[in-house]
């Protein structure tokens, strides 16, 4: 494959850098990134991995746009109220970027499509509000061996890790089991800052990005924490669990399942 | 004893040992029954708190469940 005139003059900025080049432009646009949510952490990440020209970027999320999600939703407009999100996300990307192709997953991940969906991609992240869906992105990621982005956000506080499966801690390395539902606020109870998935998403979109080109160092192995109402980043180690359910030394679960227990936890006032 | 909390020099008035459950009611630690504890760099499993007991110059972190994102 090589450049056309368009795409150096549209990548040039990123050709420039000798950590990206020509050959690390190329990569990105033969990069598959499975983006799963729409939403506030969602929004940025497609924005920008459409910008940066990752070339085929998917996008899962069965939601339609509320007028109260555009406090953060960047990606959706208001003229986009009562549409799909992912359609109304791919409308977007393709208008920054013609040159990508964008799979719009009208679909909420279960524990029935997530193996299939997330076989398609070489890195995925996690961009969804309830522990259900966190806890089986996880489960999916290192059942297939595939690097994940994990973000969380919650009033002024968000939380970002990547996993390498087998390599680096995952997410129940950390917390084994879901919270009980209802037992931990989600954004539509407790509320959130609008420019806070802002700051998560685009941190997990740049792991995205150095995954596809091999550079720098990932966030693998540590926990960023932020809080926006200090403005402090703190990052805390995290080594590998050896009684984790999933990638300890005696895994429990190893097979699919969805915690049920958990759906419902962001259910309330939605 | 003197103890690096969530990254923040802590001192308190309890001397050693003393057990991460007891450690979580002094500190008054914020949802104290889903909270993971990370002490000197392992994470400990929630069935051994009152078992695992934390001495001066340990270092401890508490890990909470950040949910939001999408909606």
């Amino acid at each position: 494959m090589k450049l056309s005139e368009e795409q150096i003059t549209r990548y040039s900025r990123h050709i420039l850098l000798k950590e990206v080049g020509g050959k690390g432009q190329k990569k990105l646009l033969n990069g598959r990134v499975l983006i799963i949510g729409a939403g506030g952490l969602g929004s940025p990440i497609a924005l920008y991995l459409a910008a940066a020209g990752v070339g085929t970027i998917g996008i899962a999320d069965a939601d339609q746009v509320d007028l109260s999600n555009l406090q953060r939703q960047v990606i959706h407009f208001t003229s986009d109220i009562g549409t799909s999100k992912v359609l109304s996300a791919r409308e977007k990307m393709l208008a920054i970027n013609p040159d990508i192709s964008v799979i719009a997953h009208e679909t909420w991940v279960s524990a029935d499509n997530i193996a299939a969906l997330v076989a398609d991609y070489d890195f995925v992240i996690d961009g969804t509000d309830n522990f259900a869906a966190k806890f089986l992105i996880n489960d999916a990621c290192v059942l297939a061996g595939k690097p994940y982005s994990h973000g969380g956000i919650l009033q002024f506080d968000g939380q970002t890790m990547t996993v390498l499966p087998g390599a680096s801690a995952c997410y129940r390395c950390i917390f084994p089991e879901p919270p009980p539902k209802d037992a931990i606020p989600s954004c539509s109870q407790a509320g959130v800052i609008g420019v806070l998935p802002g700051v998560i998403g685009t941190l997990q979109a740049t792991e995205a990005i150095k995954f596809l080109l091999g550079a720098g160092d990932l966030l693998a192995g540590r926990l960023l924490t932020y809080s926006a109402l200090r403005m402090r980043f703190r990052e805390i180690p995290i080594k590998k669990n050896a009684n984790c359910p999933i990638c300890g030394e005696h895994p429990t679960i190893t097979t699919l399942r969805d915690e049920l227990d958990a759906v419902t936890v962001c259910d309330l006032g939605h | 004893m003197n103890l690096t909390v969530n990254g923040k020099p802590a001192s308190i008035a309890e001397e050693n040992p003393l057990s991460v459950a007891q450690l979580l009611e002094v500190l008054k630690v914020a949802q104290r029954e889903y909270v993971t504890v990370e002490l000197n760099g392992e994470i400990l499993d929630r069935g051994d708190f009152a078992a695992s007991t934390v001495k001066d110059g340990d270092t401890v972190e508490f890990l909470y469940f950040m949910g939001g994102g999408s909606r």
